[in-house]
This record gives structure tokens, C-alpha cells and sequence, in this order.
């Protein structure tokens, strides 16, 4: 159904469609809509399900680690400064194999203290043993939470996933979505059927100590699982795809890419503003691209590999530092790049850190950039009289 | 012995495990979980507990049991009540969110205190040996006064922990919970008595048990109750009982010398040379037989 919806509560009705038994939070900006939305529905008896106001992020993890380890669905959200209050329980919840289902309204970390988005807090738990996911749009995040449901709660799979959503310009920004019908998500997500679970009837140990002779095994299980989940995610935005009757999910999108000599890479809502730029270059004649990762973990490196190779200059435009290294996204292009022979161009281009607006001047002077082979991350839209002030 | 199954192949925490000669939590944690009963899910701190009943790949517990992290117990305890009121099972089934010391009243006081402010039905153990034994024996916020630990050490400026035991069971009654009391492993009868009334309520409730640690506080692991005794006959740890905020019962007691419970411990053995610290214990021991009218007579 065709609905004019603000994203977080785009977020809150998709994930009451898939009848989450038990909800955990802890409010920060701008994560509140989506959460307020789910209590609302709860409050309204719409929806099932038992929501626990908690007294910090660590416990609002802590709370849906339990509950997913009792066997039920679970959802919770946060950003920035609470996701990295969680980021102890989160390498918790995905070395305990549970799939726990979390929103990263995506915004910066203090200090200085700043409310609105980049990527910087996810990014920071990249290595935790969860599935990333990216969304470009509010049509796009509504969809991804349905299938992150179904390749976390996949027997192959077992692992949390979290959806990256752009702080306010998705959560805060109003967009024209199609909703899929309750039918249709019950038709493509069965009820959470636990591999294990806490129950008297079969009693288990969950959590137990892993000496040096067992350690290394259940990293390299989750290591090859993300390998496996990189089909999941193709397979469920496939079938999920099939349900509603568009396109959507999968591990990348390529935009213009077929012929293009320049590609830039990028996640999340900025895209969008990179497909203008693209477009509007391409009217020029300019052989221009956008790749935009949606899987950033599991790293899709044969999809980004296949859309880059053709491409004589490669740019990554990230949301994000590596505060004395290259910028994240960035190490990982080049070295997959290096290590499959490409002589591409790579460079770095970090933006829109702390919400700064990302414009299409500044796009446009990227791909101006391009072709200048530098070795460091640059950022683009500095305001160089405050650097000398 | 009450508390104690008969056959052991029918404790809910099986021997086998690797706790250390003597330790009163061992004892404890045992006696709490026979007397919960098997239609019961704990949710276990990190700590000594939970490393020498589960290294991988085995497990002493014949209950359901998860270890998540050492700060969670009880947040991970509430998100399990969630799921088994979600699934309409909360009725058959305890809860138990258990830790030590530090887990509880340290590291744990917040999500101990959201999950008593919230009111679930589960119920939370803490086994108090007074420091952070499993690193080492550090000092904890209930590490009493005077004493010596790895962090607190005896020197020629310092009797050792400069504070008192932080007052734990006073916090969690403040919360208006069903039940709250402390223990001693030195009386298992009267643990599972407190575990089965504890459990006999519905939403929060809140058990302290005293457990003597013959390592970190240096006395022979044969005398683990003898210890645990005397520091309730003493006085210093006295054992109350609060229902719904009300001081329904003390165990009395003809209070005995604190040196008699000090001398035992090589934790306090700069004590008894110096008779103004020793005062000063003293003095907490006195403060609790008046403040819950310990004496007998």
C-alpha cells in the first residue's frame, strides 16, 4: 500500500508486521520516533509484544539478548553514543549466534557532542559479528528490516543484524513508500523457529567459557557464516523481492555503472545525491557511475569486484574516519582491488561528518578529483577559516 | 542437610567442576539452585561462578543457564522474563539473575536496579565474598572496612579498604520490592528456606548471600562455615529478612568478640595489631546488633 510516511515510523510499522515478541530500548536522538511509534502500537494493542523500557543501552542489548535467547523475536534501535555503550553486548549477542534485530539511526560521536549523521558509530562495531545493512531511502529501510529478519533467523545464518539509517535525513524525512501488507511479510518471514534455546524441558548452557582450545574455532565459524550469508541476503531479496513485486535488497546496486570510467562507492542516503550528480554528468557525456554498498558486512567483494573492474578511476565517499589510518571503507576497496590486480585510481574522500550537508557542488568536484592519484583521505567541505582560526 | 539432594547425580549443579577447595559459593550457588527446582532459567554474571562451572565444552548446571556478560545479569534475567510472559510460560517457570559482589553491587548496581524498578518476577543471588575474586582478589564495593585486598593493601599509610560494605540489601529494598534478606552459606537450611519464600512472591526479590573465599581471604579451606559463622555471630553480618519493606525477622545472636571472626583471616591480620583500627571494626559490628536489635536477651 502507498503511504506518505515519516521514516522512523516507516521503521516502527515494518518491524510490528514482523511481530517482534519482545522490544528493548533506551531513547537517544535520533533514534526516539521509531521506538515511540512501537510503544504507541503496543499501547493501542496493535501489536503483541512486550516492550521494556530499560536504564541504559547496554541493558536495552542486554534485554533482547535474553529474550532471543528464550526463543523469541526480539527489535531494538539506538545511535551514536548508544551504540557504543552497547558495543560490549553486541559482540556478546552475535558470539552467542542470537538474531537479534537492531536500527542504527546513524549519527556522529561526541565530542564534540553532535546529534546528526555520518557513519562514524557503526562503523565503529563493524567487527563485532554483525550483519550491516545500509539504506538509501526510507522504501529501502522499510524493506531491509523484513529481510534482515529473514537471513539473521536462517539455520545457515544465526547472527544479529544491524540496518544502518542516515540520523534524520532518513528517521526525520517523510517519503512516499509502498508498505507491504501483513499478509504479505507472514507469507515471506515464518515465525522465529530457535536453533537453541533457554527452557527447562531440554536444558541448555548458553555463554559458557571458551579456553584457548575452543576460541579460535567460533570466530572462524562466524568468519565462514558471513561468507554463507552473503548468498542468505541474496536468496531472501530475492524471494522477499518476489512477495512485494519490485526489485529491492541485495548485496550492492550499481547505478550507471555498465561503461562508466569513473565510479564512486558509497553507502546509505547519499547515494541519492551521488545518482543526480551522475546523471547530470552523463548528460554531458561523462562516463559516470555510483556503486552503493547495501551488504557492508558480509563485504560482498565479488559484486564490488565485478562492478569496478572495468573502471579506470575509483572513488570512495565515506561518511566516516579512521582517525589516523585511511578512512575505512576506503582500506577495504583498495586492498580488494590490489589483491585482484585492478590498475584503478583508488582514493579516498570522507563527508559529511557530523551532519554536514553534502552538496552537488561537492560531488561534482569528487569526480572532478578523481583522476588525482592521492595517497591520504581527503575531505571534501571543509571550511578551511575555521581550520585557521 | 537441608538444601542438599539426597543423591548427588540429582543436584541441579553437579560436582565436577573446578571451584577451589572450601569455597562458600560453590556451596551456596548449589543449595540455591536445588531449592529452586528445575522449571528454572538463570541468567549468571561473568565470574568465578561462571568460569568453574562452564569451561566449554562443559557445563555443571542441569538447568537452563545463560552467561552473557559481568554488568547484565539482571538485564539479560529481564529480558527473559520478557520472552516467557510474551510466550504465556512466566507461571511454571523461575527466573534467576545471579553474580558475585562486584557483578552485583559494582558493575551490576544499574541494571540490578532497573530490573527491580520494573518489577519482574525473577529473582537475584548475590553471592557476596566481599572482592573481585576471580581477578585476583580486588576490592569491591562490599569489601568491609579495614580489610586488606590486591587494591586496598595494608601499608605504612593504610589499614587496607578505607569505606564499609556499601549497603546493598538496604538499596534493593529501597526499590519497594515482595522480598529481600541475606544468608549465610555457614546456615543452608536456612538459604533454601529464603530461595523457595523468595520465589513464593511474584515481581523482584533480592538475596544476599555471605560466602567466605578461602583464597582471598586466607584461611585453611577446611573452616569455609566456621568462618561464615562467626561473621554473623559477631555481628558483622547480620541476617535479616524484609518483606515488602518490612523488617520481619533477625537471626539472634549472643554477639561474640569480632577478633574471634578477624583472627581466622589472613585479610585481617594487621588488625589485631592495632587496636584503633580494630576499634573501628568493632564499631560496625555494634552498629548492626543495635540497628536490627541482633542480641539475644
Amino acid at each position: 500500500m502507498k503511504k506518505f510516511v515519516e521514516g522512523s515510523h516507516a521503521i516502527a510499522e515494518i518491524i510490528s508486521k514482523c511481530r517482534p515478541g519482545v522490544i528493548s530500548a533506551y531513547p537517544i536522538t535520533p533514534q526516539t520516533h521509531i521506538v515511540e511509534g512501537l510503544a504507541k502500537l503496543i499501547a493501542d494493542g496493535e501489536l503483541e509484544a512486550e516492550f521494556i523500557n530499560v536504564e541504559s543501552e547496554h541493558s536495552a542489548a542486554s534485554v533482547v539478548l535474553g529474550a532471543s535467547a528464550t526463543g523469541v523475536r526480539t527489535y531494538t534501535a539506538t545511535s551514536s553514543q548508544g551504540l557504543l555503550l552497547m558495543a560490549e553486548v553486541l559482540f556478546n549477542i552475535a558470539g552467542m549466534r542470537l538474531p537479534v534485530v537492531l536500527t542504527c539511526a546513524n549519527r556522529s560521536v561526541s565530542a564534540p557532542i553532535n546529534i546528526w549523521n555520518d557513519h562514524q558509530d557503526s562503523m565503529t562495531v563493524r567487527d563485532s559479528g554483525w550483519i550491516q545493512l545500509y539504506a538509501e531511502n526510507i522504501q529501502e529501510a522499510i524493506d531491509l528490516h523484513v529481510i534482515a529478519y529473514k537471513v539473521a533467523e536462517d539455520k545457515r545464518v544465526s547472527l544479529p543484524v544491524l540496518i544502518g539509517i542516515d540520523g534524520y535525513v532518513l528517521t526525520h524525512a517523510f517519503e512516499v513508500v509502498d508498505m507491504p501488507e501483513q499478509e504479505m511479510v507472514d507469507r515471506f518471514l515464518p515465525k522465529f523457529d530457535p536453533v537453541v534455546k533457554l527452557d527447562p524441558e531440554n536444558p541448555v548452557s548458553m555463554g559458557l567459557l571458551g579456553a584457548p582450545d575452543v576460541y579460535m574455532e567460533t570466530r572462524y565459524a562466524i568468519a565462514k557464516t558471513m561468507e554463507t550469508a552473503l548468498g542468505v541476503i541474496q536468496e531472501a531479496s530475492k524471494s522477499y523481492s518476489d512477495v512485494v513485486g519490485r526489485p529491492t535488497g541485495g548485496l550492492v546496486e550499481t547505478y550507471r555503472t555498465d561503461d562508466a570510467e569513473k565510479i564512486l562507492i558509497a553507502m546509505g542516503s547519499v547515494v541519492g545525491s551521488i545518482k543526480d550528480v551522475v546523471d547530470e554528468l552523463r548528460e554531458k557525456g561523462e562516463k559516470v557511475g555510483v556503486l552503493k554498498i547495501i551488504s557492508y558486512r558480509p563485504f560482498p567483494k565479488d559484486a564490488i569486484f565485478e562492478a569496478l573492474k572495468e573502471a579506470k578511476y575509483v572513488g570512495v565517499v565515506e561518511k566516516a574516519v579512521s582517525l589516523g589510518a585511511d578512512s575505512p571503507l576506503f582500506a577495504e576497496i583498495a586492498a580488494l582491488l590490489y589483491k585482484r590486480g585492478s590498475n584503478a585510481v583508488v582514493n579516498s574522500f570522507t563527508v559529511g561528518l557530523g551532519g554536514r550537508d553534502i552538496s552537488s557542488a561537492q560531488i561534482r568536484q569528487i569526480f572532478g578529483e578523481m583522476e588525482k592519484d592521492e595517497t591520504d583521505t581527503r575531505f571534501i567541505g571543509l571550511n578551511t577559516e575555521l581550520l585557521e582560526a | 542437610m537441608a538444601g542438599v539432594v539426597a543423591d548427588p547425580k540429582n543436584h541441579l549443579m553437579a560436582s565436577g567442576h573446578t571451584a577451589c577447595a572450601g569455597c562458600g559459593q560453590a556451596i551456596a550457588s548449589r543449595i540455591v539452585v536445588n531449592a529452586a527446582g528445575k522449571n528454572t532459567i538463570i541468567s549468571n554474571a561473568t565470574g568465578c561462578l561462571e568460569v568453574f562451572t562452564t569451561k566449554a565444552p562443559q557445563t555443571a548446571w542441569r538447568v537452563a543457564w545463560i552467561h552473557s556478560l559481568f554488568e547484565n545479569a539482571a538485564a539479560v534475567a529481564s529480558g527473559i522474563e520478557g520472552a516467557l510472559r510474551y510466550l504465556g510460560k512466566l507461571d511454571n517457570i523461575n527466573v534467576i539473575a545471579q553474580g558475585g559482589d562486584g557483578g552485583t553491587a559494582d558493575i551490576g548496581m544499574g541494571s540490578l536496579s532497573g530490573m527491580l524498578e520494573r518489577g519482574h518476577d525473577v529473582l537475584y543471588v548475590c553471592y557476596d565474598n566481599e572482592a573481585y575474586m576471580n581477578t585476583g582478589i580486588q576490592r569491591s564495593g562490599l569489601t568491609p572496612l579495614d580489610c586488606n585486598t590486591t587494591t586496598s593493601p595494608v601499608g605504612k599509610r593504610s589499614y587496607g579498604n578505607p569505606r564499609p560494605k556499601k549497603p546493598l540489601l538496604e538499596i534493593a529494598v529501597a526499590h519497594n520490592i515482595s522480598y529481600a534478606a541475606t544468608a549465610s552459606v555457614a546456615w543452608p537450611a536456612d538459604i533454601e528456606k529464603k530461595v523457595k519464600k523468595a520465589l513464593s512472591y511474584k515481581g523482584p526479590k533480592f538475596i544476599q548471600i555471605h560466602v567466605p573465599c578461602p583464597l582471598g581471604w586466607r584461611f585453611d579451606s577446611s573452616l569455609t562455615l566456621e568462618v561464615a559463622k562467626l561473621a554473623v555471630e559477631t555481628g558483622l553480618y547480620p541476617l535479616v529478612e524484609y518483606e515488602n519493606g518490612t523488617l520481619i525477622g533477625v537471626r539472634k545472636i549472643k554477639p561474640k568478640p569480632v577478633e574471634d571472626y578477624l583472627k581466622l583471616q589472613g585479610r585481617y591480620r594487621h588488625l589485631l595489631k592495632s587496636p584503633e583500627a580494630l576499634e573501628e571494626v568493632r564499631k560496625v559490628a555494634q552498629a548492626n546488633i543495635e540497628r536490627y536489635n541482633l542480641s539475644v536477651g
